[in-house]
């Protein structure tokens, strides 16, 4: 199990998740590793809830689907409390929350990172739907998964049409945070990483 | 053969790709989950290769106008997914009895009726096998993989073409759902076994003397195709003689060429005590354990994986029952291919079944626990 | 017009014959003024194409010198989209009995209206199922009987043409089988037309419908069917009261609409192959 890492990325309907899931398989393939990435269908997946898997490892992938996460990602309350307990390994899996809709209990053994993901992609990026690429750039800072210059070619190459630039910059935005530390606030004065 | 960069890509995807590769040209279709994204892929693709898309008013027109395409001389190809396999099941008996090419992917949903559209499932295992009514042969391949969805539809397609015979796709909605890395031939042209164009003077639609090519229509052949049992030249006949020899006939062909439909793969221990016999999703959880308990652990286990479900791999698993004292069947419905199973080992070894049927697939730990019972 | 020996010997597979028709039944007429229809409208043999689906009349297919397309009860119109759709520059004829093309193919019978897709419905309309010995059809007047109406049809009928009509046909005409040459016009006007279109050819048959609804014999059906028919151009300026009971024949409607497979080659930048005829 050493290189295999098993990322959940949930949250609402209509926050970007399930193409975030993508994207972040598709870096995983253009940095030369296997992946599987499989999500929840249906009717719950409309405007309900929203939940998305990807695997990556250095080896094959059989069981494509995550049962014992690494990282988890958690973009509302809602999925903060249904997920958060699936978590096998408490404390080594890497738990990251969108502050801006978490609020906690923040349990200590669990270790969250919260940041105000979707509140920065908002105030400091300029654009609410691009909370998605804020949320990779976190959580690949945080957990290493992908090289990130081949993550953010990876996002340019799979973004639509004239938004690559500023989705790239949401993914860097995310690394910041994740530099400032958990736990902080907004921080109006936060410049430009760039 | 030369292969382009790896790339994300989802099952049905695939299947979308392997067709286009394949030189599939037609595909009329109905929309239906889990199978859409097959015809959301074709609908862009087809039209900027010179292909026909056609959304046709229901599953059962969709059935038909393949076949209608496909003696126009189109390769051709339909997705669906549990009821609309169903209702496409009349079409593709006259299909297999005027013999005409086509193949038909039916991504499995939990059933029956509407069951849950979303949940996966290997319920139509059977259904592939008996849908249609009358004796008929059929073809049926299952991947386990987004490559081998690719893979299989592209062998699908041409081996459709030699025998003139339709080819069922058995997918699972997570093979059909899951995006994994494939790395796709990078010519798709010498994907295609192109089939002679010369028609040789004295050509039958249905010669006595076996399978011959099929003409399109448009040529100056004229000839008859009908789903009445038919003579050489496809008019209809009531003769018991004709009637029992154009069975053999489509029956025949599979037999003749049983190596090249018949597809599997085994991977374990040479002298197995214990062999998993699965296929579709489950191979993936199968293998993840044999993996485990043979490469790291030696321990006397093996996955015989089947690509091929019907006709069945009866020499495969009489081969595995040899060796084996217990042969473990997983399947995500509640018990059908082990029945194929049971014939073929012929108490010669345990057969266990290990059903699940909740929308969810067999987990590997599942699949350990009771390969671990027999084990130990 | 070729001499009709000829006709028989190019277009007719006449080692199929004798036919599989009951005596007094219109299939023959139809099917003659079909063929004549075809050699009228000077298409080369080889791009024809005769789809049927299942019931008396679609046995035609089997007897007639073409490539020759048999399907499933109600399909024929979706088995002959898929064909038009794949090889457009073949003129497909597509044969249908009424209970065929009403009530089990009803759905590809609209649609293929709608998307007015170049192919030419023939329904064979003898009000009743008689392959299977007389069943009441979507075609079956009320009152009618059959034998799963034995006390008269409580169902109402479909006016075929005008459903045709409402669901996006282009062309769509009357005839009967009593009157033959007017019904090969028909046809050929309908073949030689760009879109769907339907000609609605009224035909008796005595044995598993006359019989039963007393409409007597073969003779007195024929004669019925003739005199019960008024042309457009007859019935045109005439009172409601004057055509109670008469069935009008000849083009009911006509339009020029975009055809579906022209348009989609079009939107692909893919010629058709153009025929030296029709």
């Amino acid at each position: 199990m050493g290189n295999r890492q098993e990322i959940l990325l949930t949250g609402a309907g209509g926050q970007g998740l399930i193409l975030a899931s993508i994207i972040l398989a598709h870096a995983a393939v253009n940095d030369n590793k296997n992946v599987v990435q499989t999500q929840s269908y249906g009717p719950e997946a409309r405007g309900g809830a929203s939940m998305a898997g990807v695997i990556i490892d250095i080896d094959t992938i059989e069981y494509p689907k995550v049962v014992n996460p690494t990282v988890l990602l958690c973009m509302n309350q809602a999925s903060f409390n249904k997920y958060l307990p699936k978590i096998k390994r408490v404390g080594e899996c890497i738990v990251i929350v969108d502050s801006t809709f978490v609020s906690g209990p923040f349990r200590e053994e669990y270790k969250v990172q919260n940041y105000p993901i979707t509140k920065v992609a908002k105030e400091k990026v300029g654009k609410e739907v691009v909370a998605n690429m804020l949320a990779l750039g976190v959580v690949n800072a945080a957990a290493g998964l992908v090289d990130p210059d081949i993550f953010r070619e990876s996002i340019f190459e799979m973004a639509p049409k004239g938004s690559g630039e500023i989705n790239q910059k949401a993914f860097d935005m995310g690394y910041f945070l994740y530099e400032q530390g958990s736990g902080q606030d907004i921080d109006q004065s936060a410049q430009n990483p760039q | 053969m030369p292969e382009t960069k790896p790339v994300l890509m989802q099952g049905n995807e695939a299947c979308a790709e392997g067709a286009i590769s394949a030189g599939v040209r037609f595909y009329a279709g109905y929309p239906i989950t889990p199978s859409t994204e097959v015809a959301e892929r074709m609908a862009v693709k087809l039209p900027d290769i010179g292909g026909v898309f056609i959304q046709m008013e229901d599953e059962i027109a969709s059935m038909a106008a393949v076949i209608g395409a496909s003696i126009g001389g189109m390769r051709t190809l339909t997705a669906t997914s549990g009821p609309g396999f169903s209702l496409k099941q009349e079409n593709i008996g006259y299909a297999i009895m005027a013999e005409i090419p086509c193949v038909i992917v039916n991504v499995q949903r939990m059933g029956p009726s509407t069951g849950v559209p979303t949940a996966p499932s290997q319920g139509d295992v059977m259904q592939a096998r008996w849908g249609t009514h009358g004796d008929h042969p059929v073809i049926v391949f299952s991947p386990a993989s987004v490559y081998e969805t690719y893979y299989l539809t592209v062998a699908a397609v041409n081996l459709s073409q030699k025998l003139r015979q339709p080819i069922i796709l058995l997918l699972d909605e997570v093979i059909g759902h899951m995006r994994e890395k494939v790395t796709i031939p990078k010519d798709s042209k010498l994907m295609v076994e192109k089939a002679s164009d010369k028609v040789p003077a004295d050509w039958k639609p249905y010669d006595d003397k076996g399978l011959t090519p099929l003409v399109p229509f448009g040529f100056g052949h004229y000839y008859h195709v009908t789903g009445l049992f038919h003579d050489q030249y496809g008019f209809p006949t009531g003769d018991p003689q004709q009637v029992e020899r154009s069975l053999d006939r489509i029956h025949e062909k599979l037999k003749k060429y049983r190596d090249e439909v018949v597809l599997t793969n085994y991977i374990g221990h040479k002298e197995p005590r214990v062999v998993i016999v699965t296929y579709g999703c489950t191979v993936r959880s199968a293998r993840a354990v044999v993996k485990k308990a043979y490469w790291n652990n030696r321990q006397p286990v093996g996955l015989l994986s089947l690509q091929t479900l019907w006709p069945f791999p009866d020499k495969e698993v009489q081969e595995i029952a040899k060796k084996a004292d217990v042969v473990i069947v997983p399947e995500m419905n509640m018990g059908q291919i082990i029945g194929e199973v049971e014939r073929q080992v012929k108490g010669e070894a345990e057969v266990i079944p290990l059903n699940r049927y909740d929308g969810e697939m067999i987990s590997p730990e599942q699949i350990s626990d009771i390969m671990g019972r027999w084990l130990s | 017009m070729a001499i009709i020996e000829q006709l028989t010997q190019d277009f007719l597979r006449t080692k199929k014959l004798p036919h599989i028709w009951c005596p007094g039944c219109g299939n023959g007429i139809v099917t003659a003024a079909l063929v004549r229809a075809i050699e009228r409208a000077d298409y080369d043999q080889r791009d024809v194409v005769i789809v049927s689906g299942i019931g008396c009349s679609s046995r035609a297919a089997g007897y007639l010198n073409f490539n020759t397309l048999h399907t499933t009860h109600g399909r024929a119109l979706a088995f002959a989209t898929g064909l038009k759709m794949a090889r457009p520059e073949l003129k497909l004829f597509v044969i249908m009995g009424d209970g065929d093309c009403s009530a089990i193919g009803g759905n590809h019978f609209i649609h293929s209206a709608r998307r007015n897709i170049d192919l030419n419905a023939i329904v064979v309309n003898n009000h009743i199922y008689g392959m299977t010995g007389g069943q009441h059809s979507p075609l079956t007047p009320i009152g009618k009987k059959a034998t799963t109406a034995p006390r008269g049809t409580l169902e109402r009928e479909f006016n075929l043409l005008e459903l045709a009509r409402g669901a996006g046909a282009t062309f769509g005409a009357r005839g009967n089988a009593a009157q033959p040459r007017q019904l090969e016009q028909l046809i050929t006007r309908g073949a030689k037309h760009k879109g769907f279109s339907i000609v609605e050819a009224l035909s008796p048959c005595p044995i598993a419908y006359g019989r039963r609804n007393k409409l007597g014999g073969p003779v007195d059906m024929m004669k019925d069917l003739k005199e019960n028919s008024i042309s457009t151009e007859r019935a045109a300026g005439k009172e409601d009261s004057e055509l109670e009971g008469k069935t009008i024949t000849g083009v009911i409607f006509n339009y020029e609409e975009p055809e579906y497979a022209a348009e989609y080659y079009h939107s692909i930048g893919k010629e058709i192959p153009v025929k030296s005829s029709g």
